[in-house]
Parts: C-alpha cells; sequence; structure tokens
C-alpha cells in the first residue's frame, strides 16, 4: 500500500503545477490570484506531507509552523493584490 | 478505521482536491471559479486535519477558504465590467505552457521520490521537543511559532500590518451592506456569539492543544465580517480608529516583549522559561485583537470615509 506522504506530497507537487499553468494561460487578474492561491496549497502541501510520519509517530511541528505564517501570509497578499485591482479598475474607469 | 478504508478516504479526498482545483482555474464563469476555490479551500482544511495538522486545518477553514472567499467575493461584487471579457489564451498557448509544466511536475515529483527514502524525523523535531517544557506551553506547534521562532511570527504580523496599510492607502472602504433579509440576520444572530466564544476558547486553548492567536483572531474577524454583511451596524464594532490602534496592537506588545527578554537576557525574544507560558499568553491576546481587526480592515477594502473630506489637504 503506498505510503500517504507520497501520495499527498505528488498531489501537492501536481496542485503546484496546474496553479503555474492556469497563472501562465488565464488572462484574468482574479483567476490569475486563484491559481497563485492553488499554487501556494500545492506547495503547502508538499510541505506537510513531509511532516507526516504515519499514525503512531508524531509529525515534525516546524513544517506546521512554516504553513500556519504562509496562510496567514498568503491571505495578507491576497488582499493587497485585490486592493491593488480594484484601484487600478477604478483609474481605468476614470 | 483500517488501513483500506482509510486509503479509500484518502483517495476520495485527493479525486476531490484535483477536480475543484481544476475548477476553480478553468471553470467558464468567474463567480463559479471562487465558489470551487472556497470549497476546495475546506476539502483543503479536512486534508489538513487527516495529516495530523489540525493547527493547519483550523487556520486554513477560517482564514485560506473562509476569509480568503469572502474577499474574493467581495472584489466580484465590486467589478462593473463583465468578468468574462478577458480574452482567452490560444489552443496552442495552453497546449505548450502544459507541456513545459508538465515537466516541470515531472522533474519535482522525481526529487520529491528521491528524498523521500531518506527521509525522517529532522534533527529540528526532536530539538524542538527536547526544550517543550522550557517554552512555557505544551503544544508543540504554538512553541516554535510563539518561542523557538518567535522572531518569524513578529515578521509575519508586520506583514499583515504592511499589507493593512497598502489596502488602506489604495482607495476608499466600499460602502455598508444593506440589511440582510429576516432568515439571513437570524442565522447571523445566532453565529456571532458562538464565533466569539468559538475564538476566545481557541486562543486559550492553543497552549496545549490545536490553536492559537492565528485561529482566533481569524474566526473574530469573521465574525466581524458577518456583522457587515448582514448590515447589523447594532453589534457596535469598535469604531475605527480603535481597530486601527488594535491592528497595531500585537506588533507593539510583541515588540516590547521582545525588547523587554533583550534587556533581561540578552537576546532579542529570548522569553524566560519561568515566565514563558504568561507572555505567550500575553502576545497572542493582542496578537489575536491585532490579527482580528487588521483582517476585519482589509476586508472592509480601503481607508474610512471621514478621510476623503481631509483628501487634498494634506495639513488638515
Amino acid at each position: 500500500m503506498p505510503d500517504p506522504a507520497t501520495l499527498y506530497g505528488l498531489l501537492g507537487i501536481v496542485l503546484a503545477g496546474l496553479g503555474v499553468h492556469a497563472a501562465i494561460v488565464q488572462r484574468d487578474s482574479i483567476r490569475r490570484l486563484l491559481a497563485i492561491n492553488v499554487m501556494g496549497v500545492g506547495v503547502f502541501l508538499v510541505l506537510i506531507a513531509t511532516a507526516y510520519f504515519g499514525p503512531d509517530q508524531d509529525p515534525d511541528p516546524i513544517p506546521h509552523a512554516l504553513v500556519l505564517t504562509g496562510i496567514v501570509v498568503a491571505v495578507a497578499a491576497t488582499a493587497l493584490a485585490l486592493a491593488l485591482l480594484r484601484a487600478f479598475e477604478r483609474s481605468e474607469d476614470e | 478505521m483500517t488501513p483500506g478504508a482509510l486509503l479509500y478516504l484518502d483517495l476520495l479526498m485527493m479525486g476531490l482536491m484535483l477536480v475543484l482545483a481544476v475548477g476553480a482555474l478553468y471553470a467558464r464563469s468567474l463567480r463559479h471559479a471562487v465558489i470551487l476555490f472556497i470549497v476546495f479551500g475546506l476539502v483543503v482544511a479536512l486534508v489538513w486535519a487527516r495529516l495530523r495538522a489540525p493547527d493547519i486545518a483550523l487556520a486554513e477553514a477560517a482564514i485560506g477558504s473562509g476569509l480568503a472567499g469572502a474577499l474574493l467575493l467581495a472584489a466580484l461584487r465590486d467589478r462593473r465590467r463583465g468578468a468574462e471579457s478577458a480574452p482567452r489564451s490560444p489552443a496552442w498557448q495552453v497546449v505548450a505552457v502544459g507541456a513545459v509544466v508538465a515537466g516541470l511536475v515531472l522533474l519535482l515529483a522525481w526529487a520529491f521520490l528521491d528524498l523521500q527514502g531518506e527521509r525522517a524525523n529532522g534533527p529540528l523535531a526532536d530539538t524542538v521537543r527536547a526544550n517543550l517544557d522550557v517554552s512555557g506551553v505544551s503544544n508543540p506547534v504554538t512553541a516554535v511559532l510563539l518561542n523557538f521562532r518567535a522572531y518569524d511570527t513578529l515578521l509575519e504580523l508586520t506583514v499583515l500590518l504592511a499589507a493593512l496599510l497598502g489596502v488602506m492607502s489604495l482607495g476608499p472602504q466600499r460602502p455598508p451592506m444593506d440589511a440582510a433579509e429576516p432568515m439571513a440576520a437570524g442565522l447571523i444572530g445566532w453565529l456571532i456569539p458562538l464565533l466569539i466564544v468559538a475564538g476566545s476558547y481557541l486562543l486559550w486553548v492553543g497552549a496545549h492543544a490545536p490553536g492559537g492567536a492565528f485561529q482566533a483572531g481569524a474566526l473574530l474577524a469573521a465574525a466581524a465580517v458577518l456583522a457587515d454583511l448582514g448590515g447589523r451596524r447594532e453589534f457596535r464594532l469598535p469604531g475605527q480608529t480603535w481597530l486601527r490602534l488594535l491592528a497595531v496592537a500585537g506588533c507593539a506588545v510583541f515588540t516590547l516583549v521582545g525588547l523587554a527578554a533583550l534587556i533581561g537576557s540578552g537576546v532579542l525574544l529570548q522569553l524566560p522559561p519561568d515566565w514563558a507560558g504568561s507572555l505567550i499568553l500575553l502576545i497572542e491576546l493582542f496578537a489575536t485583537a491585532s490579527i482580528a481587526s487588521a483582517l476585519f480592515l482589509v476586508y472592509l477594502g480601503g481607508h474610512p470615509p471621514s478621510w476623503n473630506s481631509r483628501e487634498g489637504h494634506p495639513d488638515a
């Protein structure tokens, strides 16, 4: 039976790849933001998968702290990007 | 649960994640894409719980899925022009980029599998466990965040503050929402006290179980966002000036504690073991208030309307 850490890690890589693809191919800015966020989740998944050592052993807390920080930074960056977009579209309308 | 059943659950969640991610990235309607992204975030939270990362599961559900979703939906509503107006990339580009990205994914997968062979619980994890009893808390993730790597968390709060400053300098807030319909308003009236209780509990329990300042702050911010969405101004949120002061308070108290530790022990942010538990609770209390108000102000999307009257008169 395949190790769940390996399976989820590989899924994380695929998700990051999908995010990169959509970030390049999509033209709409909000879609690109979504793509970057999916990319981030992929990276987080790889990190948490490497911290998982099966149901009997405690996971490594350091990647967990890193990802927790990452989630907050990601949402802060998303909010700033959305505000920039709004200001940009407002200036285009004028 | 037997290992076989767990494998099916894993495959089910992985399949769901893939389908939802593809939907969020390529759905024809942008609104559908955003909603699928929110659902994706909730499934990701389940996966974090599955991989024994309950702290992250809580943060993902509240911040990664909840607040990011609210931000994205608000941004969609701001758009007056058709969301589909952006031109689509030609098919050959989609395929060419796909081929390059597929190569990249295969390369990364090979590197990942290569590393998996020799992977073990790193020496850093052992260091954390060996020193847990001097950290003042018994939840290893909280110990790393607020003691061993407090510097990172202080900078993280600063990043949040910087993002807030950016958002506030870019334009005015959105106008307040209309009052919600009776059903929604009733539901919001029930949810807000629950969120406040749950947030306070998470803040307290973070010392020895999953939880902590970020999850608690996110829940409190969610309560404020809900109040705003329902147009319930009678909840008497703190005034805008108070919110801004609270948003800075987390960084300020954290820095002051760090400086006091510098004077006491000669090392910045080196908490004395006897006091560490209380100091962490103090930092987390202000960090929670800070994160909650920063996230809510970021959701409001700009500076308060009263600032507009001062525009053009920088001295006023």
